[in-house]
């Protein structure tokens, strides 16, 4: 007994001279080596930030795994029968003890609930973290406002242009088996297959589906919403960099769910007003015969002639409905 | 002396059936009983009969005429199939019996080998039954697993057709899904529970046994989506694609209820046997932590199963007879299936979690020779898990377009999980401290789910986290997660489970040195198959995919040739498993790891009753190392026939130290 006791401060002061140098060093390399190419990059603001949200879980993590490998490594390397450990002491002192227990179900809760703590404050300071948000979204970047009024006014090219202003551009994401395609309801609610995007600009990308669930992954913008029929789900990004992403399906939505995605651009403010409007007189003859620019676009089921729902009433976001497309007042 | 004048002294003959006045027909011999042959007969008979039935009523309906399926009389035909398998086994001659208020035959007691193809009321046979039913389930989903991993050797489609590929990318997730739900509660924990907490039956043995052949008859309906050309939505089986679905679509969703009313009946049975049918003086604080665990366990089940059956049922209704619960333009919903779904689909998880912490948590004092540390938090934490389970699942749907302000209340609770959860890291590094431990394959095995359910606990927090979700969400990092907690926890859980206790289950040890292979090879490769896959979610790769891009073809082939290798390492268990029970048996010792659990005391092979006589219980199974400890429990004397030497050898264990 004697023996044990004096023997405990010495194995924890050791295991926690290890756990110590060893994250240190991990959490150091891997915050000044790794950390700044850790997905999704800095394409975006939302990407920076979510970039910087997953280096500090990680550097929170690291101690954490590997603080129980080195008690299990000690363990198995001090307290083995084949290596002549110690001998177990059972009974009481065995059994329980308050202060370790105390102080792990303190920690541990320290470090959760400021993880939670932190998570709230990242999502609503980044306006959702690029996450889809629903038809309501709560969390809106100072341009929000102005996007969704340019969408259902149908204008607005200068918003993306004029000097001092907050800059915005609304765009719709339309996913069907098994493709993407967008419609820029302030140039006319032209529909193209290519995604471009204005550097420097607050998108809000308004994610709807046709038929069954799809999910809009812009990797590299750290976007992702799903498509739901129906539905009109927001997520908000802040473009920064000019260059190239991938949009994939992430969720699974049929038998070619692995062959939908395609390639996106963020160009100049410039580059994307010219390529716009070019798209939007190339396109007017199509677009015409395009439903009119909504939220949503289920067929309507009981007019089996055609018609949509709702028919091209486009209304602000509604703070009361939840789920579901907009109602048109009837 | 109290204990003396509590002690039962009902004797093992008293709980054979009452004298009967003539052989019922379920007692005859052979050919004219029944057994799996006339269950495989029945359950023929009632696909026939089922699916012509459904023709009948149904092929005249506008929208089922020239569609060239007919969902009707696949939903009818597979009932029938279920129906009748169960009516050819004898799970229903109980009820129906007594349904026409006749006398109830008894369930025949047979010896020798051929109980286990019958409709046995024993909970060890069912139990030994249950081994045999999720080692078929595991080697289809991890064939299944081959198959997605060869598919995934090349960034084009070049094996399978994307047709194939996500049927088998659907049938191994909802296999694998519906095994794990049973792996230990089945097997293990309708062998122990009696055993450890004194009790010579199971409380409602009709009830155990017909969820033992619902499991087998849920086998046969999922794996019925094959030959009906499978189904497109994987293991969650969202709608509307799940309407779009052909007939494959109803084995999923029959599967899952047919899947769910055995899970519901197991859960009922072990939940009520463990709070009814404990052995005097197994207070709750006596308890064996397993059987908290598996007390948690069959909590969930009972309480989260049903949902899944009824969300199951809706999309039946909503693809046989044209209801709406979860078509959109109708007025239904198709967030309805997914809150559904998940409010059973994540307490599934910890019914996924619970039992493997159990197992550690019951198998590291034995190997430590130390008592269980901090027993109190360990049990708190199981049904803190248990409460909690029921309160995140809204994290599956964090970018599906809900409520967004649902998403930091779920964030919260998500990561409020990990508190119980973590406890089973306090509890295990407790008990490892000071300790002198033997690394047996049982240890082996609870030794890695420490460092593998490490990381997947941990990247739980990242999936957690909404703005890192919103990189993660629907990716190869989600898939290794739970791949890490799943496989990396409840199977190696399963196989230490099984390492330790088959000893005492078939009375033959398993070969050490193969044990040896098999432990490193899957600890390895598990390691090597899964751990690459953080990185190829973080870096882009969706799930269910049969393309990816090409510059993740590296990582992709270094997976999955390990995930080849370990497919190797289960081949290896099996070999093993047949050569050390059948080819070349060694006869196992009464107690091989000198436990102290009461399971270890009965006389081995343990007799049909159990316990001669119900001991009573005088103390926690945990007293290691410690000279002058209670015995465990009181057999009722040497004459008892419980085995006499190893009740001896707990009381000395003190000093037994080598």
């Amino acid at each position: 007994m004697a023996n044990n006791s004096q023997d405990t401060p010495r194995d924890l002061r050791k295991m926690t001279g290890i756990w110590v140098v060893l994250s240190v060093a991990a959490d150091l390399l891997f915050w000044f080596l790794v950390g700044p190419h850790v997905p999704p990059g800095r394409m975006t603001e939302t990407a920076k930030n979510n970039q910087l949200d997953f280096n500090i879980l990680l550097v929170i993590a690291l101690p954490v795994i590997i603080g129980v490998w080195v008690y299990m490594g000690y363990a198995i390397t001090h307290w083995s029968a084949k290596r002549n450990g110690p001998e177990p002491v059972g009974g009481a002192s065995a059994r329980s003890n308050k202060k370790a227990q105390v102080w792990w179900i303190a920690v541990t809760s320290f470090v959760v609930l400021f993880l939670a703590g932190f998570g709230t404050v990242a999502l609503i300071v980044d306006h959702g973290s690029g996450g889809g948000e629903g038809p309501n979204p709560v969390w809106m970047p100072a341009g929000a406002a102005r996007a969704e009024t340019a969408a259902i006014n149908g204008t607005g090219t200068g918003i993306l242009t004029e000097p001092g202003g907050e800059h915005v551009l609304p765009v719709q994401v339309i996913g069907q088996q098994w493709k993407f395609t967008y419609r820029y309801p302030t140039f006319g609610g032209f529909e193209s297959s290519q995604l471009m995007l204005p550097a420097n600009t607050t998108i809000a990308f308004n994610v709807t589906s046709l038929d069954v669930i799809h999910s809009f992954w812009a990797y590299q913008l750290s976007v992702k919403a799903d498509a739901n029929p129906g539905v009109n789900n927001v997520a908000f990004t802040e473009t920064k960099n000019v260059g190239n992403f991938t949009v994939r399906c992430s969720e699974l939505c049929g038998l070619w769910h692995g062959a939908m995605f395609n390639y996106g651009s963020v160009v100049s403010p410039s580059d994307f007003v010219t390529w716009a409007t070019t798209t939007e007189a190339a396109n007017h003859a199509n677009t015409k015969d395009l439903p009119p620019f909504a939220w949503t676009y289920t067929p309507d089921a009981n007019n089996a002639a055609g018609g949509w729902f709702p028919d091209g009433t486009v209304t602000p976001y509604s703070t009361v409905e939840t789920y579901g497309a907009k109602q048109p007042a009837s | 002396m109290t204990i003396s004048a509590e002690r039962p002294t009902e004797v093992a003959t008293s709980v054979a059936p009452p004298a009967r006045v003539s052989t019922p027909w379920t007692q005859r011999p052979g050919w004219m009983s029944q057994h799996l042959g006339t269950a495989i007969v029945g359950g023929f008979l009632g696909y026939i009969l089922g699916h012509w039935f459904g023709n009948y009523i149904s092929s005249s309906y506008p929208y089922i005429v020239n569609s060239g399926q007919n969902s009707i009389a696949v939903t009818l035909a597979l009932t029938g199939m279920v129906v009748g398998w169960l009516l050819g086994i004898g799970a229903l001659n109980y009820p129906l019996a007594k349904l026409i208020g006749k006398d109830a035959p008894a369930e025949s007691e047979v010896k020798g080998w051929s109980k286990y193809f019958r409709y046995s009321t024993d909970h060890k046979v069912v139990g030994m039954q249950y081994v045999v039913g999720v080692l078929l389930f595991m080697f289809t989903g991890g064939l299944l697993a081959m198959a997605i991993r060869t598919e995934l050797l090349n960034p084009t489609t070049h094996v399978f057709g994307p047709g194939t590929y996500i049927e088998i990318v659907s049938e191994h997730g909802t296999i694998m899904m519906m095994m794990a739900t049973s792996i230990i509660v089945g097997p293990l924990g309708n062998y122990l529970v009696p055993l450890m907490i004194g009790s010579r039956r199971m409380a409602f043995p009709r009830i155990e046994a017909f969820s033992f052949w619902i499991f087998i008859a849920g086998y046969m309906v999922i794996f019925s989506a094959l030959p009906y050309g499978g189904f497109s939505t994987g293991w969650t089986g969202y709608a509307p694609l799940q309407t779009q679905n052909g007939p494959g679509m109803i084995s999923y969703l029959l599967g899952f209820a047919v899947i769910g009313m055995g899970m519901m009946a197991a859960g009922f049975n072990i939940a009520v046997s463990i709070i009814n049918y404990r052995a005097p003086g197994m207070t709750w604080s006596r308890v064996p932590i397993f059987v908290w665990s598996i007390l948690a366990t069959a909590s969930l089940l009972t309480l989260a199963t049903p949902v899944l059956f009824a969300g199951g049922l809706f999309g039946i209704l909503d693809k046989t007879v044209q209801t709406a619960f979860y078509v959109d333009e109708h007025g239904g919903s198709s967030y309805l299936w997914q809150n559904l779904f998940w409010f059973f689909g994540h307490p599934e998880v910890y019914i996924m979690a619970l039992p493997g912490f159990g197992i550690v948590a019951e198998i590291l004092p034995v190997f430590t020779r130390k008592p269980l540390f901090a027993y109190k938090v360990a049990a708190s934490g199981m049904i803190g898990v248990a409460l909690l389970s029921f309160f995140v699942w809204q994290h599956h749907l964090f970018q599906s377009g809900i409520n967004p302000d649902m998403r930091p209340l779920f964030m919260l609770t998500t990561e409020l999980i990990s508190i119980p959860t973590g406890f089973i890291f306090l509890v295990g590094m407790g008990t490892l401290y000071r300790a002198k431990i033997r690394f047996e394959i049982p240890m082996l095995f609870a030794m890695a789910l420490f460092f593998n359910f490490l990381i997947g606990g941990v990247t739980g927090v990242f999936l957690s986290d909404v703005p890192v979700n919103v990189t993660v969400h629907g990716g190869f990092f989600v898939l290794s997660h739970f791949h890490y907690t799943i496989m990396g926890g409840l199977l190696f859980a399963f196989m230490a489970g099984l390492y330790f206790w088959l000893p005492k289950m078939t009375g033959r040890m398993m070969n050490k040195k193969l044990g040896l292979i098999h432990f490193w090879m899957m600890f390895v490769f598990f390691n090597l198959t899964f751990f690459p896959m953080f990185i190829i979610g973080l870096l882009g790769q969706p799930r269910r995919v049969f393309t990816y891009a090409s510059n993740l073809q590296g990582l992709n082939d270094f997976s999955s040739i390990s995930a080849f290798l370990l497919g190797l390492s289960f081949l290896v268990f099996a070999f093993n498993l047949v050569w050390s029970m059948w080819i070349s048996p060694e006869k196992a010792p009464a107690n091989p790891w000198d436990s102290l659990g009461l399971e270890w005391q009965t006389a081995s092979p343990v007799p049909a009753h159990n316990f001669d006589r119900i001991p009573v219980i005088m103390t926690d199974p945990y007293h290691y190392s410690e000279p002058g400890a209670p015995a465990l429990a009181d057999f009722g004397g040497a004459s008892s026939g419980a085995a006499t030497s190893d009740s001896h050898s707990a009381k000395n264990e003190g000093a037994d130290n080598d």
